[in-house]
């Protein structure tokens, strides 16, 4: 018996070999190289002043975080409503809504950019047909710009916020609703006091998805404003790739930076899902008594119960 | 307070369809775009055509492009499914203990995007004993890695619906060797389920543009690549490209779905 198993454990060793070679051995590289010197051994952080010292690739940096922070704001708010609305459809009306969300949500990196270039380029079919009927209002608007990089961010943004955001309006009890309507609440107040709070680790947990998805996004904005438009993503691409290396190091401490920011986010995402588990699921420490709870809880929140009996 | 909700308020209907036009109108454009002689300053487009798509698919580099990636894929999901279905058995089956680490391995991926991976795999993979940059193999490495999530939840999702551990032991009490066990017994129950991750694996990895272009993109030519230099060139014959492409992506969600509802329904009856 003893012997076999040590015979099946070798079917790891493909799996380590792959994670090591292809996971852990980039990261390590990128975090020596981002600390190595150009000649000789050594350890320099000259690298992370050069680039914090800087006002291009600080500017690349802050550029990152608003687009990421305003896109992923927005997103959570349209996601948040539109999720709430599905759930008012029948289940037939509500799995086309999901559906269609989720093949939109496959439409991303270069062949979005060039719809929104059809759409809305310089040339594209709405600016000819608004420049037509004299609409001036978007005479100023540049999809190769701030404001085109935010619409198509958002657009991407929205169905993954969706799908995110829908499956936590189970959490919410119908018998919650019927016991706050007893003691007089309206619908807002329902939704300001115990409808959204219930939903915040959701919210906040998708939000720190969001974050990362838009901070690393860059098929979209490459694809876009190619160079032109000065994003941490896009900064790390012109240092890195391409046949001429020019300052590799520059772009390791730029992959560090990002990777720092996504990583953050994902770890808020972690630490908000532990908590919305609180509610829907069955926290371990939790007294006995409230044990015949747990068991009705359940079958509300399927996904975390399995995670919970594994 | 789902399920009993019935009767949905004009509200919430104008609401949908407005979102439904917000997401589908880019694609919508392209559509037309793809099918129109020329598309200016008119709502539709006046003359209507086919010649978009007769030159996409007698363009030799199209092809090329297509059979790139299509190879490459399959050998990234094939590799995967090989190194992927004894690992994740095992790891489930005899060492559950190995399982938080793993959840860390399977969020790593969506931590690290894409342009860091590239960074990283170029420095570690350009120069010293291993050096792989620029070739189909650092690429199918990246791949594997872009797919792993994928994999790891699939196969670890349908081996616990299943409940592979009491099919292991009845098998083994009915003598089978625990090899043929997993050949004869796990593995035929898992399998729809790993054909999910398979196709969803394959249509993630078909949309691949960051890792493909920043290792590969000078020499190695996928439909991605193809489409990002076409770009500049006709905007009708991108469309086109970008449609085909499109359909392909649903076709291959459309079995998925298929083949999902088709699981839950072997479980629950």
């Amino acid at each position: 018996m003893k012997r076999r198993n040590r015979w099946i454990y070798a079917g790891l060793i493909p799996f380590i070999f792959m994670i090591a070679a292809f996971q852990i051995a980039p990261i390590l590289s990128m975090l020596t190289g981002s600390v190595a010197r150009e000649n000789g051994p050594g350890i320099t952080f000259g690298f992370y002043a050069q680039v914090l010292q800087s006002s291009y690739y600080l500017k690349a940096i802050t550029n990152s975080l608003l687009i990421s922070i305003i896109s992923s704001a927005i997103a959570i708010v349209i996601g948040l409503v539109c999720a709430y609305s599905i759930t008012r459809f029948s289940p037939k009306i509500r799995d086309l809504l999901l559906t269609i969300s989720n093949m939109t949500s496959n439409f991303a990196g270069v062949p979005l950019a060039f719809a929104y270039i059809i759409l809305l380029g310089s040339n594209g079919v709405f600016t000819l047909l608004f420049k037509q009927w004299g609409w001036d209002v978007f005479q100023n608007f540049n999809l190769f710009s701030w404001s085109g990089l935010i619409l198509v961010y958002v657009y991407f943004q929205v169905p993954l916020a969706l799908l995110l955001l829908y499956p936590s309006f189970f959490g919410i009890r119908e018998q919650w609703r019927e016991a706050a309507a007893l003691l007089g609440a309206g619908k807002w107040k329902f939704w300001s006091t115990i409808g959204l709070p219930v939903l915040t680790p959701a919210i906040f947990g998708t939000l720190g998805i969001l974050f990362a998805n838009a901070m690393g996004a860059y098929a979209t904005a490459y694809a876009l404003v190619g160079g032109n438009y000065n994003l941490l993503a896009v900064r790390i691409g012109s240092l890195v790739a391409g046949n001429v290396i020019n300052q590799p190091q520059l772009g390791n401490v730029l992959a560090v930076v990002l990777a720092a920011s996504t990583l953050l986010a994902v770890y808020l995402n972690h630490k908000m899902t532990q908590r919305s588990r609180m509610f829907n699921g069955a926290p371990s420490s939790e007294p006995v008594r409230a044990h015949k709870r747990r068991s009705w809880l359940r079958p509300a929140a399927p996904a975390s119960a399995k995670e919970e009996l594994s | 307070m789902i399920g009993q909700a019935k009767k949905a308020g004009w509200v919430n209907r104008s609401l949908m369809i407005a979102l439904m036009c917000y997401l589908l109108l880019p694609l919508l454009a392209t559509l037309i775009y793809a099918f129109a002689k020329e598309w200016q300053a008119t709502v539709l487009p006046e003359r209507w055509t086919l010649e978009w798509f007769s030159q996409m698919f007698s363009d030799a580099r199209f092809i090329d492009a297509l059979w790139t990636s299509l190879y490459l894929c399959a050998i990234s999901v094939a590799l995967s499914l090989a190194v992927m279905l004894p690992a994740v058995f095992i790891i489930t089956v005899y060492l559950p203990k190995w399982e938080t680490f793993m959840k860390g391995v399977v969020v790593l991926p969506y931590a690290v995007p894409g342009v860091v991976a590239a960074v990283g795999l170029i420095r570690a993979y350009s120069s010293g004993p291993v050096s792989i940059a620029g070739t189909p193999y650092i690429l199918i490495g990246a791949y594997f890695i872009v797919i792993l999530p994928y994999m790891y939840q699939g196969i670890r999702n349908s081996l616990l619906t299943v409940s592979a551990v009491d099919l292991l032991n009845s098998a083994e009490l009915l003598g089978a060797s625990r090899t043929r066990a997993f050949a004869n017994v796990v593995l035929p129950n898992i399998w729809p389920g790993v054909m999910i991750s398979t196709l969803l694996s394959f249509s993630v990895l078909f949309g691949e543009f960051v890792l493909t272009n920043m290792l590969v993109g000078g020499h190695i030519h996928t439909i991605q690549i193809y489409l990002y230099q076409r770009l500049g060139e006709s905007g009708h014959l991108a469309s086109a490209i970008v449609i085909s492409y499109f359909v392909f992506i649903l076709a291959l969600s459309l079995i998925l779905m298929k083949l999902t509802q088709k699981m839950n329904r072997g479980i629950q009856g």
